[in-house]
């Protein structure tokens, strides 16, 4: 047996140069299967978009015909979708929804994990065990009595409604304080002696030394956040303040199907998205291997 | 200002009461003020988690004991009826049926999920040429919203033509499908896992990475030493250097099967015949279409049980685990 694997391994064994190449061969061909298993849809979805007849694509839906760009190709379905459904205006609804719970949650979820981190107040340690205590908490099992809530002030159908609610946010508290937690305190101390403000401490230098948590923070937010489903649907009533998670699925649910703008819609959304993470790629992979340091 | 380093160097060095007594005379005034920036930095987190957090989930509890309506009727004021809504729960077919849907998503979805990222993190870990590409494609789904998801898929799934059947009689020459998938109660909730696993998987596949990333080399260099085998490698090295990696990945897959919700509303809204329904459709059928607040709100009640027994597993856990 011993014998057996030296043999196998001499870097000069014409065995092993074969036996090298046959695997580093089967290698990628289970890569590129598996990479056609999470392509497929995707391929799909953006070829049907760009297919201006809605009958062609019905038929081509059987078939590896599916994934080819041929026949009446342009971008008819996109013209649609700007024009008759009012896309754009989704489009800014759900940017400026993310966009403000994000950007607002940084400066608040930070603020408030720098001082849990670096201040000595008294109440300190009730507040830390709380906010660890409302990670847990789900924003399902709290949707119904928050609609009761939003509904007596007259919030229902608004931007704030679907934003304020999302700002403060336990686990990007928490995420903030493990990294602030580490940050040495002799840098701070001797700011504060020198005379700065704990504020001007917060502002001056946890900041600019934090950038790479905010980063993640920000990228989970906006990954969680884009998703969101269950709230929108319950809080929002027409199409003005509609996200684009519940716009595409009303379209969806209306009769009969043109899944042409359907294709082109849901495209639509995955385009900034998938953009977004082409370009940031390497923070999303960080964001998301640092959120699981938890416990 | 070097001196004044030196000083604090030392006061670091004194103990901590020591350190305080020091602080309270010397920069009384400075504490003073530091617990009054500590509290204003706390003050719109806390007012914002309270409000939208803790209050309505105190309400939940609350609203559990009554039968509050969502639009209430003046002739029939809210009441208290104890744990009335608890019992009914539990003799509702459908909460059954929803719960026992979550289970079983659970049951199958958290271990091939599971192994599934593994053996992606560890084939996108080999040093082979264009491997961030394929890191890339295995990420995708991830970056797709969850409703385009459901969307495409439910295509894809069409009863007749659609690709799905297409394909399956195409490998097995003829002989499987066509299968009624979203239509099919046998097969509904398992054509929903299929695209739930597709879509979630890539981001444990970074967790993982980074696990596998983080262990270090020379365990198996060690290893090679005594000449074992890659079998051995990965049960005795690779799996246990993983494993609070495994918990933490476990863990947060059951919490996501049990919020189940946005896949299902989208393609089956929970049917055909309840075959998926789920606590959290159930919940917003309940509470959003049939108005029956205080029912929801036992629904929400139990399954935050639910979700908090999961996560003390995990917390549990991991403390005996530093201990």
């Amino acid at each position: 047996m011993k014998n057996n694997v030296s043999t196998n391994r001499n870097p000069f064994g014409i065995r092993y140069m074969v036996s090298k190449r046959m695997s580093i061969g089967i290698r990628y061909l289970i890569l590129v299967i598996i990479a056609l298993f999470f392509l497929f849809p995707t391929v799909f979805m953006f070829v049907s978009s760009i297919k201006n007849n809605e009958t062609q694509i019905i038929s081509d839906m059987s078939n590896l015909r599916a994934f080819v760009p041929y026949g009446d190709i342009g971008f008819k379905n996109y013209f649609d979708v700007f024009t008759q459904l009012r896309f754009a205006r989704f489009m800014f609804n759900s940017l400026f929804i993310v966009g403000t719970i994000v950007f607002a949650g940084l400066i608040v979820n930070s603020m408030i994990a720098y001082s849990l981190a670096r201040l000595r107040f008294r109440g300190r340690n009730i507040i830390i065990s709380l906010i660890i205590a409302l990670i847990i908490v789900p924003v399902e099992s709290i949707v119904i009595p928050l609609l009761l809530m939003v509904n007596k002030v007259g919030w229902i159908d608004s931007y704030h409604v679907q934003i304020i609610p999302f700002i403060a946010d336990a686990f990007s508290i928490f995420l903030f304080y493990q990294f602030f937690i580490d940050i040495p305190t002799e840098i701070d101390e001797a700011a504060i002696v020198d005379g700065a403000s704990s504020f001007r401490v917060y502002w001056n230098i946890i900041i600019p030394l934090s950038l790479p948590v905010f980063a993640t923070v920000a990228i989970l937010q906006f990954l969680f956040r884009w998703n969101d489903f269950l709230w929108p649907l319950m809080v929002t009533r027409g199409y003005e303040y509609r996200p684009l998670t519940v716009a595409i699925q009303q379209l969806f649910t209306q009769a009969p199907k043109m899944w042409g703008d359907i294709f082109a819609f849901a495209s639509m959304i995955t385009i900034p998205s998938l953009t977004v993470f082409l370009v940031f790629q390497k923070w999303f992979v960080r964001s998301i291997a640092s959120s699981s340091i938890k416990g | 200002m070097h001196n004044l380093n030196q000083n604090i160097k030392m006061r670091r060095k004194s103990n901590n009461s020591d350190l305080r007594s020091n602080l309270k005379r010397g920069f009384g005034y400075k504490r003073k003020r530091e617990v009054t920036v500590a509290w204003v930095l706390c003050a719109p987190a806390l007012t914002l988690l309270f409000i939208f957090l803790v209050v309505p989930f105190i309400i939940a509890f609350f609203l559990s004991f009554t039968d509050q309506r969502l639009i209430p009727n003046p002739n029939m004021p809210t009441q208290f009826i104890g744990f009335r809504n608890f019992l009914r729960l539990f003799m509702d077919e459908y909460f059954q049926r929803a719960l026992l849907n979550n289970f079983i998503f659970a049951i199958v979805v958290v271990p091939v999920q599971t192994a599934f990222a593994l053996l992606l993190a560890i084939l996108v870990n080999q040093k082979l040429r264009f491997i961030n590409l394929f890191r890339t494609i295995y990420f995708t789904p991830v970056v797709t919203t969850m409703v385009v998801v459901a969307i495409v898929w439910s295509f894809l799934y069409n009863p007749g033509e659609g690709f799905i059947n297409q394909f399956i009689k195409t490998i097995s020459g003829g002989l499987l499908g066509p299968y009624g998938w979203l239509d099919d109660t046998r097969l509904a909730l398992t054509a929903i896992m299929v695209l739930s696993i597709w879509q979630g998987v890539g981001f444990q596949m970074v967790i993982y990475l980074a696990g596998l990333q983080g262990i270090p080399a020379e365990l198996y260099e060690a290893a090679e030493v005594d000449s074992a085998n890659a079998w051995q490698k990965f049960w005795y090295i690779t799996l246990p250097q993983l494993k609070n990696t495994t918990i933490f990945v476990v863990i947060s897959t059951t919490i996501l099967a049990f919020k189940l919700f946005t896949q299902v509303w989208v393609m089956t809204r929970g049917g055909p015949q309840s075959a998926t329904l789920t606590a959290i459709v159930l919940l917003y059928k309940e509470g959003f279409v049939q108005n029956r607040i205080g029912y929801s709100a036992a629904i929400a009640v139990l399954f935050f049980l639910i979700v908090f027994f999961i996560s003390m597993v995990q917390r549990i856990y991991l403390r005996g685990e530093r201990r």
